[in-house]
């Protein structure tokens, strides 16, 4: 029987055995992902098919595709709303649109845009302010299956209350429910809204850079990388953004501390909004 | 000395018990002690102003990746799960509700448990449900010290009592002593 401790120390060595694993046979690397909340998923996991350590884990992922299918959804929380923290889309109506009109062309990315309320919200934005025409968007995640439902932007009609109030707190000018036709238990948003969007496959650690981005909105992804992955993240994006381009993260995540904070100046700090220095 | 941090886990009524338990803890007091109090997804920054105020420790609501400090108590901030990694520093996530909760007292309990092993103290006060149960079990089996308040001084008795029935604490304490014992398991 071993103790407390050399069983942590065991469970340790299988947990990176795991990730290293997973990297070398699907290609998703996870390696530099919080431990914490990495841990916890797969100790869930684990629990659910009666599996008792990470090796066996490791045996099921590598034989059994659909395990790992189910790891890659454990592991990637794909949990997202429309118009989700109101002041933000307000301040990047109040502060980075003005700027966007300036510019005949624009080309926005959504990094880690889940199944996409983000983009949608961030469209109909566009729309009000006449600045959808010319821009091009990018809507992108590492997880295809997100994607396929950000694509056909069908979202449960019980959740229209909630996002309607968050529309209007984000500063809406229009009936919200002007965007989607609602059929039963589903809404659909107005195809219109998708026109100018490209879903695409995007892994942010393992692919690489845009070129000339406007805004990049990429929001409560980072918090779920240790702090080396999102230094590299963040030169990805500061590489990415043309100057004077805007960066929005989520409300927690922030610039300070990375090696491209002297590259930015904060247009609004509480809201996470940056912008590109020019020089 | 043998605790490296606390971690405390409140619900409905945890203000008040906050407040008595921030109010007692010695101006000397060291360890870090980190808060997991249910509270509504747009709740402000009152929480951290009114508990700040009662005592010479910063209270500070957590920041991602920020590493855990002496004379530091930090809160959960809403919406957010709050987790303890392996090189005690915070972090966040926004996955599903955990006992239809986020912060869930669970996640970080069961998580400060792996990185501090038996360095750990849990404190489960008041509170209408049953998060924290889970917590504090993981905590006892990691060789932490488990702490409840005694359901008879609690605003809500359910959350202290499940944690009780499930058989995994230590001391079961009045609100008012909870304070002074934690002084006592951490002087230096
Ligand atoms: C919590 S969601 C955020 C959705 C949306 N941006 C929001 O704030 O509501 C996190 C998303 O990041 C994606 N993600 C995680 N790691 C990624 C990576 N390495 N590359 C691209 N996307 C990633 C996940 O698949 C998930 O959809």
């Amino acid at each position: 029987m071993q103790n407390n401790h050399e069983e942590d120390v065991t469970s340790q060595i299988e947990l990176e055995l795991l990730l290293e694993a997973i990297f070398r046979q699907y290609g998703y690397d996870f390696r530099n992902y919080s431990r914490a909340h990495v841990k916890r998923r797969l100790y869930n996991r684990l629990r659910q098919h009666e599996l008792a350590s990470f090796s066996q884990l490791q045996h099921a992922i590598l034989y059994d595709v659909t395990v790992f299918h189910e790891v890659l959804r454990d592991l990637s929380i794909n949990v997202t709303e429309m118009f989700r923290d109101p002041a933000f889309y307000a301040s990047l109506r109040a502060e980075v649109i003005p700027i966007l009109k300036t510019y005949p062309y624009i080309k926005i990315w959504h990094a880690g845009c889940a199944t996409g309320e983000e983009v949608y919200s961030f469209a109909i934005l566009l729309m009000e302010e006449g600045l959808y025409e010319r821009s091009q968007i990018y809507a992108t995640d590492f997880n295809t299956d997100v994607l396929e439902t950000a694509q056909k932007g069908i979202y449960p009609t019980s959740r229209m209350k909630e996002y309607t109030l968050n529309y209007q707190a984000a500063g809406g000018k229009e009936s919200f429910s002007k965007y989607y036709t609602a059929r039963y238990d589903a809404a659909l948003f107005d195809p219109e809204l998708k026109k100018n969007i490209v879903f695409a496959e995007h892994n942010l650690v393992t692919d690489s850079v845009f070129s000339e981005v406007n805004l990049i909105i990429c929001r409560n992804v980072l918090i779920y990388f240790n702090r080396s992955l999102q230094n590299k993240v963040m030169e990805l994006f500061a590489e990415s953004l043309i100057k004077g381009g805007f960066l929005g993260l989520g409300t927690k995540e922030n610039i300070m501390f990375s090696p491209v904070e002297s590259l930015f100046k904060v247009l609004d700090a509480e809201q996470k909004i940056y912008q590109k220095k020019f020089v | 000395m043998n605790y490296h941090a606390i971690v405390i886990g409140s619900s409905a009524g945890g203000l008040q018990a906050l407040k008595t338990i921030i109010s007692g803890l010695s101006p000397h007091f060291k360890i870090p002690i980190i808060i997991c109090q249910h509270r509504s997804p747009y709740s402000d920054s009152f929480m951290v102003q009114f508990l700040n105020e009662l005592t010479p420790l910063l209270v500070k609501e957590a920041d991602e990746k920020e590493l855990i400090t002496e004379r530091h108590i930090y809160l959960a901030p809403p919406n957010f799960h709050l987790l303890v990694e392996e090189d005690f520093s915070l972090s966040l996530t926004v996955e599903e509700k955990v006992n239809f909760a986020r912060p869930s007292i669970d996640v970080l309990f069961e998580t400060a448990a792996e990185a501090y092993q038996h360095h750990l103290i849990g404190v489960i006060l008041t509170g209408a449900n049953h998060d924290g149960a889970k917590g504090m079990m993981y905590i006892q089996k990691k060789g932490g010290l488990t702490i409840a308040q005694n359901p008879a001084t609690a605003e809500v008795p359910i959350m202290p009592q499940t944690a009780i029935s499930s058989g995994c604490i230590d001391y079961v304490v009045n609100l008012e002593e909870i304070a002074e014992l934690l002084n006592k398991l951490c002087k230096t």
